[in-house]
């Protein structure tokens, strides 16, 4: 169970969080000129990595508001959380 | 005779306290501080219950939470409770416990011959007889569990309570032994919030029951002195009597608090049980150690138990399990228990594996007259119900075997002491990684991967005198990383008799292969789990650790394994002649010990469990005799039976009330959501399939949102009450969903978009009206002007209803003229009991949800979530008039044109009219190609709803069909699962004012 960094709240418990897959995909902005296989891509294709993982989270049973979490998914550690319309954090090879 | 086994003087019981407590429906007597164990001991009761496979006889092993033997039934009635370990339980007055599986007695036991018929159950015993035929597994499987089992769960509800309890913590201490005393000390006294956790009713761990001194002086005195400060200290929590059971990210931990199951009585005010979960920023693991058997034959019996278990029986609670006691150890620091023996009374005689003794401990076995075979290991065990001999034989290490002439000896108590296993299952469940240490032959903390400490002997360190400065430097380390002050250190001494030195053998004895075979040398208690089956299960192939432990079920049970998970590897290693860390060790899960599911629901029960959501109007229903529907978690009333009507009399007169005169629903349960700013009508034009940017001030439009897969979501009316403001509606069940579903556009997609959304659901009450009389009645009550000219159709209009100022919408869900009117929830009673009054003359009708569904599926309404699942558009639902072709993109657009959506042949929705004119369809009825006598048959599509329909007089039925659109006024099979085949006619979705003429009245 994990503490979450809430940009807005701070660290609050998992329980008051859900998940909602990965970060950073973006809808297209001209759905009806792309093709059936980029489309398809948009709807369902998933990174599902070993290691640094960036997604989706909201605090629902807080704030309300969503937000970018960047956990190892191997350690399961949240390395950092940051708002919605921030840049996606480059991955240190360390 | 009673007490017959306590000795004259010592241990720590109240004397001055008898105990009366029923064991298997005999009277006995303890004392005040006893636990069930050392009193059925002191009572010279062995024979605790008989074990689960073989039902062989079995006593009790140790004197904690790790025992696997001495598990009871404990309590009567509602209360009782299964495979309570008796080493746990706290004496109280009135006890009653009786042995487990065990059949008629536990003295005269029938499954006992299961022992005598071993041979044929082996390990993998029932995996191998009853896998064939597959068929035969059900029956088979009744009788498997049947025999299987422990104890006897309670079939009453219980009728106790338990709480739970959330706490936040600065360092979490597992173990009120030395090393977590004086870690919480360390922690303390730095100023740090400390909570001290200890699964015993007294804090100490083992040097209660051991002598020892610090600084030269009587530890015990010492060790109070310890207690007594962490008492005073008000950042310190102490949880005695509670374990912890499971240990899980980011240093969160469950326990359970015994908090009255030791008492007399149950408690009317305090709770039985408290579930901690612990949030803490460090932990520090100070669980100790569990003492290890010694495997040889028939190490089972009553009266063999862990040294370390007599050692407490006797100094802890005055009881001496044995007059005539063998010690069979592979250490020395067991010695300690056959002199407290020895001084007791009791007669001596030590079995040792090795062949070197310490001088000292050899001087001091002469002056007390302890016979000493060095060099040896027991071979064997009798006595029926209880040990009463011993065969002994030398063993010649170098050539790893058994030599010499066997030699008797008569014993009443055989105390063995195989080494110590750290307690890494918290440890283990925090991920940390272990490592086998060939010094001390066991698995001790290797790699730590949570905000954590592991001390004393819980990670293999044994050393008092290391033990105490260490861990109390652990203490004021944590509490300093926590950025508390650091305190000055202290410097103890401290001394025991005989300073622990590890078993210098491996944990398995001597002798392995030829001594096993046709012998039953005990692995694990509780499962019956022998050596012969651990090598069984490696000749057969299940060779991994996790295969082992499956095939043969070691180390699962109520135990988990606690005293045989090393004996079993070590077994293993040798068999394999590979070392202990590349044979592995399984993995431990929560929770640490057996713990009831109340505690893990704790106030979550009955109307607790979840809430409840009731209207304004809710007391009216209820009163007026609604029966009740739950939808979500609102309570919606279902019909109004009137005398002694049903279900279909109830339904019948309400439909026929709303098409003819008056009904009023009770709709506030609706999904309301308030949209304000700027782009709303640009949002609503993304959210929804068709346009919104030409709605006018006043009016109201139906919607239909999808997912971006094309598929419907839901559906709901909404209006333009002004120039940026919109009021949203959605199903009752998906108003959370939607909600969510807006912010997720809005927050993570149209960051720019000003637009705020704000759930209303629970300020309205909305009272539904509909009938060809419901503007007649309504305007004696309103200001608005009801004229069909100035209020039409799909308009909203503000003003005053019964004085309280409303909104009314002009839709209708029945397809009769119809007004939503909307009054903050506060009046919601008070305006419906307005109308319930005034509409006595139009004979106003209250209807529920039946009706509600009954009404709209005679006007082909679709209800999302029951006609549609998920996997249907707009255009599968003949619903192409709501999708704007225009719009150049909104959510679900780009998805109709897929491959798969614009397929023709996908199921389509249409009606289906019974050709009997009879038969109600079960919704959920296939539609076949043809209708064969059994399964499988070439399906068409399934039916979504199905009701009579009073208005018409005749059954009418809503369908998924494929291809159903080209198949207007076909004929369709529907098989039913009686076996009658039922005809019906395909047709469109309106049944009834197919004009729609009625709601625009």
């Amino acid at each position: 169970m994990f503490i979450i960094n809430c940009p807005y709240c701070g660290e609050r418990d998992q329980t008051e969080f859900t998940c909602h897959g990965e970060a950073h995909i973006a809808r297209p902005d001209n759905p009806s000129e792309i093709s059936d296989e980029e489309w398809g891509k948009y709807l369902f294709f998933r990174e599902n990595p070993k290691g640094t993982h960036f997604e989706r989270w909201t605090h629902d049973h807080g704030c309300r508001r969503w937000f970018n979490v960047m956990r190892d998914t191997v350690t399961d550690q949240i390395i950092k959380t940051y708002k919605m319309g921030e840049a996606k954090p480059v991955i240190s090879n360390e | 005779m009673s007490n017959q086994n306590r000795t004259i003087y010592g241990g720590k019981v109240n004397r001055e306290k008898p105990i009366n407590f029923v064991f298997n429906g005999k009277s006995y007597i303890g004392y005040q501080g006893d636990t069930l164990a050392s009193a059925l001991l002191a009572n010279d009761v062995h024979l605790i219950g008989r074990s689960f496979k073989y039902h062989r006889a079995r006593g009790i092993l140790t004197a904690g939470s790790e025992e696997p033997n001495a598990i009871v039934q404990l309590g009567l009635g509602a209360r009782t409770e299964p495979n309570i370990r008796a080493t746990e339980v706290e004496l109280y007055e009135g006890l009653e416990a009786s042995s487990q599986n065990c059949w008629p007695s536990v003295n005269f036991d029938i499954g006992a011959m299961n022992n005598f018929l071993s041979r044929i159950f082996p390990a993998g015993f029932y995996y191998k007889t009853f896998k064939w035929p597959p068929s035969m597994w059900l029956f088979y499987e009744h009788f498997i569990r049947k025999a299987a089992g422990l104890g006897q769960s309670p079939t009453a509800k219980n009728p106790d309570r338990y709480e739970q309890k959330f706490y936040y913590t600065d360092i979490t201490i597992v173990g009120g032994g030395i090393s977590g005393l004086l870690a919480a000390l360390g922690a303390g006294r730095s100023g740090c919030k400390v909570l001290l956790i200890d699964e015993n009713p007294e804090l100490g761990g083992y040097l209660l029951d051991y002598n020892f001194s610090i600084n030269e002086k009587d530890g015990k005195k010492w060790l109070k002195k310890i207690i007594d400060e962490l008492n005073g200290l008000a950042n310190v929590v102490i949880l005695k009597r509670t374990t912890a059971m499971g240990y899980y990210d980011y240093n969160y931990l469950t326990a359970l608090e015994k908090v009255t199951n030791h008492h007399v009585e149950f408690s009317s005010t305090l709770p039985r049980e408290r579930y901690w979960r612990i949030r803490s920023k460090k932990v520090i693991l100070a669980q100790g150690a569990f003492e290890r058997p010694l495997v040889f034959a028939d190490n089972d019996r009553p009266g063999i138990m862990m040294a370390s278990a007599g050692q407490k029986y006797l100094s802890r609670y005055g009881v001496l399990p044995g007059k005539s006691v063998v010690l069979f150890t592979n250490n020395d620091h067991a010695y300690l228990t056959a002199f407290e023996f020895v001084e007791k009374g009791a007669k001596v005689t030590v079995v040792d594996t090795r062949d070197l003794l310490n001088a000292r401990i050899s001087e001091k076995c002469k002056s007390l007259n302890i016979t000493v075979f060095k060099s040896y290991s027991v071979i064997k065990t009798y006595g029926d119900k209880k040990v009463n001999r011993i065969e002994i034989q030398q063993v010649d290490k170098n050539q790893n075997q058994l030599t010499g002439e066997v030699e008797n000896i008569h014993t009443d108590c055989v105390l063995m002491s195989g080494g110590w296993n750290p307690a890494v299952q918290l440890f283990s469940q925090s991920r940390g990684k272990l490592k086998y240490d060939l010094k001390i032959n066991t698995f001790v903390p290797d790699k730590i991967i949570e905000n954590q400490k592991i001390i004393g002997s819980n990670n293999g360190q044994f050393n008092l005198q290391e033990n105490l400065n260490e861990s109390f430097e652990a203490g004021i380390a944590a509490a300093n990383e926590l950025n508390f002050n650091s305190v000055e250190k202290v410097n103890w001494t401290g001394k025991e008799e005989i300073e622990f030195t590890h078993s210098d053998v491996e944990p398995y004895m001597l002798g392995k292969k030829k001594v096993t075979k046709g012998s039953k040398h005990f692995i694990d208690f509780q499962n019956d789990v022998t050596a012969a089956d651990i090598f069984l299960a490696q000749r057969e192939g299940y060779i991994s650790v996790e295969h082992t432990k499956r095939y043969t079920t070691t180390g699962m049970g109520t135990d988990q394994g606690k005293t045989s998970n090393v004996n079993a590897l070590a077994l293993m290693s040798h068999i394999h002649n590979k070392p202990v860390d590349e044979i592995g060790h399984t993995t431990f899960r929560p929770p640490y010990a057996p713990q009831t599911i109340g505690a893990i629901a704790g106030r979550s029960v009955d109307k607790l469990f979840d809430p409840e959501r009731k209207t304004s109007m809710h007391e009216w229903h209820v009163e007026n005799k609604a029966v009740f529907e739950d939808v979500g978690q609102w309570k919606r009333p279902y019909y109004f039976p009137q005398n002694k009507e049903d279900i279909h009399q109830a339904v019948k007169r309400e439909c026929l009330a709303v098409r003819n005169s008056l009904g009023i629903l009770d709709a506030s349960t609706l999904g309301k959501i308030d949209l304000q700013g700027p782009d709303a009508a640009k949002f609503l034009n993304m959210i929804y399939t068709n346009a919104w940017s030409k709605l006018e001030i006043g009016s109201c439009r139906y919607g239909l949102m999808c997912n971006e897969h094309g598929m419907i979501f839901d559906d709901g009316v909404t209006s333009r009450l002004g120039e940026n403001h919109y009021h949203m509606t959605t199903t009752t069940g998906g108003a959370a969903r939607v909600m969510s579903w807006l912010e997720e556009f809005l927050q993570t997609e149209w960051l720019d978009m000003r637009v705020f959304c704000t759930s209303v659901t629970e300020q309205w009450a909305v009272l539904s009206i509909s009938g060809p009389n419901s503007r007649e009645f309504l305007k004696d009550l309103t200001n608005i002007d009801l004229s069909k000219e100035n209020f039409p159709f799909m308009k909203f209009r503000e003003g005053e209803v019964c004085g309280v100022k409303a909104r009314i919408f002009r839709i209708s869900f029945t397809g009769e003229l119809s007004y939503e009117v909307n009054v903050p929830a506060r009046y919601g009673r008070y305006v419906w009991e307005k109308f319930m009054e005034h509409g006595k003359k139009y004979n106003i009708t209250p209807y529920g949800t039946e009706t509600m569904h009954v009404l709209r599926a005679e006007k082909g309404f679709i209800i999302v979530g029951q006609d549609t699942d998920g996997s249907v558009t707009p255009s599968d639902m003949n619903m192409d008039w709501i999708v704007s072709k225009k719009k150049e993109d909104f959510l679900g657009k780009r998805s109709f044109t897929r491959p798969d959506t614009v397929r023709h042949d996908r199921k389509k929705f249409v009606g289906l009219l019974v050709n009997d004119k009879k038969t109600i369809l079960p919704e959920g009825s296939h539609i076949v190609e043809k209708a064969l006598k059994q399964p499988p048959m070439k399906m068409l599509g399934h039916v979504t709803s199905s009701y009579y329909s009073p208005t018409l007089g005749y059954p009418i039925a809503l369908a998924m069909l494929k291809d159903g659109f080209s198949k207007m006024g076909e004929q369709v099979v529907v098989p039913l699962m009686n076996g009658k085949i039922i005809e019906a006619t395909v047709t469109d979705t309106i049944f009834y004012d197919k004009e729609g003429k009625r709601n625009n009245e």
